[in-house]
């Protein structure tokens, strides 16, 4: 089973969520991967203690033009959908702009006259680190300055394959790196926070997941702060709450530190352990 | 945006107006509309219109930006445009760093313009000063 924590605001608890999820699962002996989606800015591995068992580059291959051979006819510019390849006919001037090329080669299709060739460049890396002898964290990392995190993030994710319960801690935000973390999930829950940005960016995420047609449900954390208008939409639209976390010093204070808050408190692993099973419950 | 190669950019304020070489042949300039008294669009790549302007002529032309609706590169692309049409000088509110480079690269000068209130004609009328 492949579970997405997602949201759409930032700062919400995506990450206290999944790891305290995994926490929960790897403490049982499950065969249970974590998969640290926000290769922007990953952070997952923090809360453990681990050791690295691979590391390998994500890929992509960007066109070469040769510029002796190169006649400026512009059809390799007119095949490219990114606006990639600058070309000035006159002056005969070509370039490849690296971070808007997609890999897609199509303007090697276009070129009759040999001219372009590819050659590799690295987006990211997708690395894996064992928790226990069950448990794995795989952690994609975008290089910085690479256009898009969304190839390391499918690289990261078809990693987690072989294991039985997939926990993916998702980006924020709606965008590419959102969905294509929630498309590969069974089921997904969405992380909010009761104020009027939680529940702005709630209603962006809802309708996304609901267009995907994939089971959800909502997780409430900071409860006590903001207002009602969380809870009322909720209810309008007859969305579950999986689980409520109180806007709390003390949790937060945990967190900061680097901890896992369910490893602290047993009255918060009591919630993350009711939480589990009712996913779990819903795959079986 | 203030550019690192700072020679080759100059930001216009209300009082430093001798800022442009006489001699050009021609200055682009991003438009939200297509009249001389619409605005600077403060964006390059997304720009409503370009004004090409000629400064031995005195002649502009407003061409509509087909870029706006790129869904990627529009700033690549609308540099292509502006570079084919032979511009020397391009006059908008802020350039990506991607445009910054190649236009820097291509040897054609970047002019930002920071005051929100200034109209195609009041650029023209600068350009000339």
């Amino acid at each position: 089973m492949r579970i997405a924590i997602a949201s759409g605001k930032g700062g919400t608890g995506k990450t206290l969520v999944a790891t305290n999820i995994f926490y929960i699962l790897s403490e049982r002996g499950e065969k249970v991967t974590l998969v640290d989606c926000d290769a922007e800015e990953p952070n997952s591995k923090a809360f453990f203690n681990t050791k690295e068992i691979s590391e390998s580059q994500v890929i992509q291959k960007v066109p070469v033009i040769d510029s002796d051979i190169c006649t400026f006819c512009g059809k390799c510019v007119d095949y490219c959908s990114y606006n990639a390849i600058f070309l000035l006919h006159d002056r005969r001037i070509v370039r490849v702009m690296e971070d808007l090329c997609h890999g897609c080669g199509a303007c090697l299709v276009a070129c009759k006259m040999g001219a372009i060739s590819e050659k590799e460049v690295s987006l990211g890396t997708v690395s894996k680190y064992s928790v226990n002898s069950e448990s794995t964290i795989i952690e994609g990392k975008m290089r910085v300055g690479a256009y898009t995190p969304v190839p390391v993030i499918k690289a990261s994710i078809k990693k987690s394959n072989n294991s039985e319960i997939v926990i993916l801690d998702s980006p924020p935000g709606t965008s590419c790196p959102f969905i294509h973390t929630v498309s590969s999930a069974d089921y997904i829950l969405l992380v909010t926070e009761p104020t009027p940005f939680g529940l702005n960016d709630l209603k962006l995420s809802v309708e996304i997941v609901r267009d995907m047609r994939k089971p959800f449900s909502v997780i409430i954390n900071r409860a006590g702060l903001g207002d009602r208008g969380v809870y009322n939409w909720l209810e309008t639209e007859k969305i579950p709450v999986s689980m409520e976390l109180p806007f709390n010093r003390d949790l937060a204070a945990i967190y900061s530190k680097g901890e896992i808050v369910s490893a602290v408190r047993p009255d918060v692993k009591n919630k993350f352990e009711m939480l589990t099973d009712s996913v779990l419950t819903i795959w079986k | 945006m203030q550019g690192k190669a700072g020679k080759k950019r100059v930001i216009i304020t209300e009082n430093s107006k001798k800022i442009i070489n006489r001699n050009i042949m021609k200055v682009v300039i991003t438009s939200t509309g297509n009249s001389p008294d619409s605005l600077l669009d403060s964006r390059f790549g997304r720009c409503s219109y370009f004004v090409v302007f000629d400064t031995e002529t005195k002649g502009t032309e407003y061409i509509p930006n087909s870029n706006i609706d790129s869904v990627e590169g529009a700033g690549i692309a609308s540099a292509k445009l502006v570079a084919s049409r032979g511009a020397e000088k391009v006059v908008s509110g802020e350039f990506g760093f991607k445009v910054k480079e190649l236009f820097d690269s291509l040897g054609i000068q970047l002019i930002i313009v920071k005051e929100r209130d200034k109209t195609i004609k009041d650029i023209i009328t600068l350009i000339q000063k």
